[in-house]
């Protein structure tokens, strides 16, 4: 097992981390900006260095300063979390490089997953359906352009090959504004992710978004941990989630996982990974890959009592797979709402003290958070300040779990989204299940 | 140099968890030591024996001594001279011109040069040689 690990993140996946590690024995490096040394998971590390000022650029993305701590602390690995630098290659490389152990896959696969063409193209391989697109990236051919997107069927979405995470799209309805939109969409993406490589893809009108979660040993093992649903999404950004997928049948589920584990083999995928699907009319349809822990995994640990953060610590430190494919088993549900320091009208972050902070509790409660009474929310990073899951033998028992803990939990002195939950889970809809990723839009804007 | 001060040297080399502290105004310099034999612990080791919430930080006696901090600007390494047999680049006392080379600070295999921002003299030294160092931790006082 690692010894000491160094914890390159922040928030409430950084005091997930120190949890886990200090649950196996594992010394804790707490990396933190000037403006987070009250972080909670910061006062219960083992040691801490400050790597720069808030903004992030200078400290959570700053590479020379996260390895310059584990070097002078004499850590052995390092944490990436999700987020910031868990998905860039070049870090993970350079990790490599100094010595450490970088608790997630080889830069190679990051790499291969984090450009989104050659992700597609990958699972084309692996013969894994994918949205029907253009197959590749677009050229500067105008004329051949318009007949890709002519033969995908309006409205296509035009994404960008360094984006994911809902970044980088943009919706054509029509043929005239398709090659306008091309190039907005292109100058957008040499902005964002220095790469203005862009592909097609249909818009499909009325899918859900399924996931499914992958455990991968990194010498061709690996499992799958069934599915999460993550379909209320606003701007792309998901709001609730929920684990299983509502009216997905085991068999859809153990075909689909047996897929995404035969393309982890093929690639020796290491550490847990997550393959995200667009879900319509009974088909699945890949659209990016994840290789790294996600924000929702905890409702995958609720309903198949695996620790995916002790499982990622186990594989970094080069152990075969806890579990047999056979282990693993669906049992119960589990629903989580992500509590975000925002205007609940504008959804503009919220940043301030918490003046009272009061945790929810009982039967099937946990909450992921690292917030206390007196804690001071930065302006300088997202606004996730917590996530809620609650669990139930049946998604009946966590619908009422989690009403009832939404009504206890109290946070004052900031604005959150807890209202807006109040309101998702009494929604006859959410209620009923199965609703799609423009569900919550809809919603809003009423 | 009356108690107040020493007192004061006390209090700033427990806080940074030193070994030894250099101090020197006017014609007078002190020099503190600790005497224990176990190893010096790091700057950033927080005690942490309550789960409670933690008080905000209350005044440091390291504001009470006057001067302006020269802050690490990086994580890594300090060290006061420019090879092992040299002497330090800088000694207590000493006047130094703004731009004029303090220590180096190593991180990644790469050694960097530390300037002073600003002219004045070397009041006092916050670091010991061969010691890790994190971003903003107040390496030298100026005055």
């Amino acid at each position: 097992m690692l010894n000491k690990v160094v914890i390159a993140n922040r928030g409430e996946i950084a005091l997930r981390i120190l949890r886990a590690c200090k649950e196996l024995g594992i010394q804790t490096v707490a990396l933190h900006s000037t403006a987070d040394d009250n972080l909670k998971h910061v006062k219960l590390a083992d040691e801490t260095v400050c790597i720069g000022p808030p903004p992030a650029s200078a400290s959570y993305l700053n590479i020379p300063a996260i390895i310059s701590a584990a070097e002078i602390t004499d850590a052995v690995g390092i944490h990436p979390g999700y987020g910031f630098l868990s998905e860039n290659a070049d870090f993970a490389e350079r990790v490599q490089q100094s010595g450490f152990v970088f608790i997630g896959p080889e830069p190679e696969t990051i790499r291969m997953m984090g450009d989104k063409v050659s992700a597609i193209n990958a699972m084309r391989k692996a013969k894994i359906p994918c949205v029907p697109g253009s197959e590749g990236e677009l050229d500067n051919d105008d004329k051949k352009n318009l007949k890709i997107a002519q033969k995908i069927g309006y409205p296509v979405l035009i994404k960008a090959a360094g984006g994911g995470g809902g970044r980088g799209i943009r919706v054509v309805h029509s043929e005239a504004a398709l090659l306008n939109a091309i190039a907005i969409t292109r100058s957008e993406a040499q902005a964002n992710f220095k790469n203005a490589s862009v592909y097609l893809e249909k818009f499909l009108t009325n899918p859900r978004h399924i996931e499914i979660q992958v455990l991968g040993d990194g010498r061709g093992h690996a499992i799958h941990l069934g599915e999460r649903d993550c379909s209320m999404q606003r701007r792309h950004q998901k709001v609730i989630e929920e684990a299983p997928a509502v009216g997905i049948t085991e068999k859809q589920r153990q075909h689909m996982g047996e897929l995404c584990v035969k393309a982890c083999r093929d690639m020796k995928y290491r550490g847990a990974g997550t393959f995200e699907f667009l879900y319509e009319n009974g088909n699945f349809y890949f659209i990016e890959m994840n290789t790294r822990i996600q924000v929702e995994h905890p409702i995958t640990e609720m309903v198949t009592g695996v620790d995916l953060v002790v499982e990622q610590l186990h594989i970094a430190s080069g152990e075969k797979l806890n579990y047999k494919q056979k282990q693993i088993a669906i049992r119960g549900h589990a629903i989580e709402c992500r509590i975000n320091a925002e205007d609940p009208k504008t959804f503009m972050p919220s940043p301030g003290t918490i003046s009272l902070y009061h945790a929810p509790g009982g039967p099937g409660i946990r909450m992921d958070t690292p917030i206390y009474t007196g804690y001071c929310v930065p302006p300088y990073y997202d606004s996730l300040i917590g996530k809620l899951i609650a669990y139930g033998e049946t998604r009946e028992i966590a619908l009422a779990r989690l009403r009832n803990a939404l009504d206890e939990i109290v946070i004052e002195g900031i604005q959150t989204n807890i209202a807006m939950h109040q309101a998702l889970v009494r929604d006859a809809n959410f209620i009923k299940g199965g609703t799609n990723i423009h569900y919550l839009e809809q919603r809003l804007a009423l | 140099m009356d108690s107040e001060k020493i007192n004061q040297l006390i209090k700033l080399l427990n806080e940074h968890g030193l070994t030894e502290i250099e101090f020197s105004e006017g014609d007078q310099s002190i020099r503190i030591k600790r005497q224990s034999s176990s190893p010096a612990r790091t700057t950033f080791l927080q005690p942490s024996p309550s789960s409670g919430i933690i008080p905000p930080e209350s005044a440091s006696a390291e504001a009470e001594v006057s001067g302006h901090r020269v802050r690490s600007p990086m994580v890594g390494t300090v060290y006061l001279a420019p090879n092992p047999e040299a002497p330090p680049y800088v000694s207590l006392g000493q006047e130094v011109k703004k731009g004029e080379i303090l220590c180096i600070i190593e991180a990644m295999k790469m050694m960097n040069h530390i300037e002073a921002d600003r002219s004045g003299v070397i009041k006092a030294r916050l670091v010991d040689n061969g010691t890790p160092v994190q971003f903003n931790q107040p390496l030298f006082i100026i005055e």
